[in-house]
């Protein structure tokens, strides 16, 4: 018990430290407000028992998820098991010195038996649900620029395979909550035109063929409506519509609309825009209704907004030279924290974790980020540039 | 309270449950993952699977609060590939902009009106505009930037005199370079929109 309590006290002067930390490489924060992204130290876990693919699979889920692989002397949980066979798996608590859950796990694949193990580890821990067994999609284009395919994958890059085989300009792919099935923006029939793919079944339709521009497609939280760039008027905007592509309605008008996202209660859509000449995200009802701009003071050309499925942050891109991927509170209480370089951050389900493209030479590859530890490991890519990854959405 | 009344001893009985299995020692309890690797995802295969193009039903209330720009609404009543494509007629007015501009220079009027004369040489013939970015910029602010171009030339072929229902945009982001270097002179060239004559399909 003393231990315990030792232990939490030590947590919390890091945690204070952390927050001093974070103020000196950021802008003036108020000191009325506490800095709710200042890192948090990752938890130290120690492994042992696991060889090869089930290691990797353990490691990478973890890291992305906030914990740190260190010797079982300075570690906090113990992960230890075998994976001569099927994966099985005991996680210890060494402070409190007691088994968390052991666990066989079989079917699928070996590398799935290690996902499930990893999500077990930080549910076990966390709370929270894992992400192991969540996909993105993304897209791919072998020459760097034009033509490319539209893909799925597992979260961490493995197991990808493309859904289309057109050989046309593809962009922004984007998951129906809880479905097998995106909207993303293909050139195939000669424009930019937003199409709905249902994944189970194969078949298509397209969502946005109206002359001019139809692109960036985001899907609201229940799946009913869709957020889109249209530029029917004459001025390229946000417009939302039904699912079936009925109920068109025009819901910005500024002059430089791009990059819409819905908040997770679907009242709100947030885009970048410019105003006053200056680069601005903004929220609007997704109803209609005035337009609120973010305060994003401190970073500039925002651009690419997503809203966490919780609805506490709002992750982005900024270009200042060079991108960088950014999260600010969603209730606009903080300036944003500038976390690695990149771009097109899409939230995993679980609302700590980006997945996100950067440049590698002339080329981009997908990363993923745990965002309160600025842990973040590269995925394998398909040859090419690989970039607009979109997570699935769970709930 | 309904819901609770089901729920509240579901939890009991899958944490009494928990507890037995979890104090076993020695015997971990499995987790069976179910089915193949993934769920299915079946490839669309072709083109053939695709809707044929078609102009859009575009008889719904569209809501707008808008100041339209110059170059007032695009109808959907005809669509390029309509058309066949004629793109070396144009190809020496290409119109550049400076870097994350949608402004039209001081300097391209001569090429605003070689292609304004040549579409009133021939009042069957149409126009495709497709505007264009250099590579820096986020994908989807290219996109739009790249139809902001295409829109920016629109409406200066429109204060010359043209029909805007003779013109259509269509932007590839930094999609389609003219160059594809990674130097300002390349940028240079790519930040542009070129001008696309379209003629009538025989027997059209």
């Amino acid at each position: 018990m003393k231990k315990t309590i030792t232990t939490l006290l030590a947590l919390g002067l890091l945690c204070a430290a952390s927050i001093n930390t974070m103020g000196d490489d950021e802008v003036t924060i108020p000191t009325k407000y506490i800095n709710i992204l200042g890192q948090t130290k990752p938890i130290p876990v120690a492994m042992s028992g696991f060889t090869g693919e089930t290691a990797d699979v353990l490691k990478f889920d973890l890291t992305v998820q906030g914990f740190t692989f260190v010797s079982p002397d300075t570690a906090q949980y113990l992960i230890s098991g075998s994976d001569s066979g099927d994966v099985t798996g005991t996680l210890s608590d060494k402070i409190a010195q007691k088994v968390k859950f052991s666990r066989g796990y079989n079917g699928a694949t070996k590398r799935r038996q290690a996902h499930a193990f990893a999500d077990d580890i930080v549910e076990a821990i966390t709370g929270k649900k894992g992400i192991g067994e969540t996909k993105i999609a993304f897209k791919d284009q072998p020459t760097g620029y034009g033509p490319g395919e539209i893909y799925v994958a597992d979260f961490d890059g493995h197991n990808a395979r493309p859904v289309t085989t057109d050989g046309a300009i593809v962009a922004k792919p984007a998951w129906v909550p809880r479905q097998l099935a995106l909207y993303y923006t293909s050139y195939a029939r000669g424009n930019p035109d937003i199409f709905y793919h249902n994944l189970t079944d194969g078949q298509r339709r397209v969502l946005a063929g109206y002359s001019g521009l139809n692109t960036s497609a985001a899907v609201s939280p229940d799946g009913s409506k869709i957020a889109m760039v249209l530029d029917k008027t004459g001025s390229v905007n946000v417009w939302t519509c039904n699912a079936d592509g009925s109920n068109l309605r025009h819901v910005t008008s500024g002059i430089e609309d791009s990059s819409p996202c819905w908040s997770p209660n679907g009242r709100w859509i947030c885009y970048a825009t410019k105003v006053n000449s200056r680069r601005r995200l903004a929220k609007v009802p997704a109803a209609g209704g005035a337009v609120q701009y973010l305060n994003t003071a401190g970073v500039s050309n925002p651009t690419e907004p997503d809203w966490s499925p919780d609805g506490k942050y709002i992750a982005f891109t900024s270009q200042m030279g060079d991108f960088s991927i950014c999260v600010m509170p969603a209730d606009g209480s903080q300036t944003p924290t500038v976390l690695v370089s990149g771009q097109n951050p899409s939230w995993s389900p679980n609302s700590r974790t980006l997945v996100y493209n950067h440049a590698v030479g002339h080329r981009q590859i997908l990363s993923v980020l745990d965002v309160f530890t600025k842990q973040y490991k590269d995925c394998p890519h398909v040859p090419g540039s690989n970039s607009q990854p979109a997570w699935e959405r769970k709930d | 309270m309904k819901m609770n009344r089901i729920i509240f001893p579901l939890v009991l009985a899958l944490v009494a449950t928990m507890s037995v299995t979890g104090c076993k020692k020695g015997q971990p309890k499995t987790t069976i993952i179910p089915g193949p690797r993934q769920a299915p995802i079946v490839d669309t295969g072709n083109q053939n699977t695709l809707p044929n193009s078609q102009p859009f039903n575009d008889n719904q209330n569209v809501q707008s609060n808008d100041k339209q720009p110059g170059g007032g609404p695009l109808p959907d009543n005809w669509t390029p590939d309509m058309m066949l494509r004629d793109p070396a007629a144009l190809a020496a007015n290409t119109i550049h902009f400076a870097f994350d501009s949608a402004v039209i220079k001081q300097g391209e009027e001569a090429n605003i009106s070689a292609v304004a004369s040549a579409l009133s040489a021939n009042m069957n013939d149409r126009l495709l505009i497709e505007g264009n970015c250099d590579e820096r910029g986020t994908e989807e602010y290219n996109r739009a930037l790249g139809e902001r171009r295409a829109l920016a030339a629109r409406e200066a072929l429109v204060k010359a005199g043209v029909d805007a229902n003779r013109i259509r945009t269509i932007s590839y982001g930094k999609d389609k370079p003219a160059d594809p270097g990674h130097d300002a002179a390349a940028w240079a060239k790519n930040r542009r929109d070129d001008f696309i004559l379209l003629h009538p399909k025989p027997g059209v």
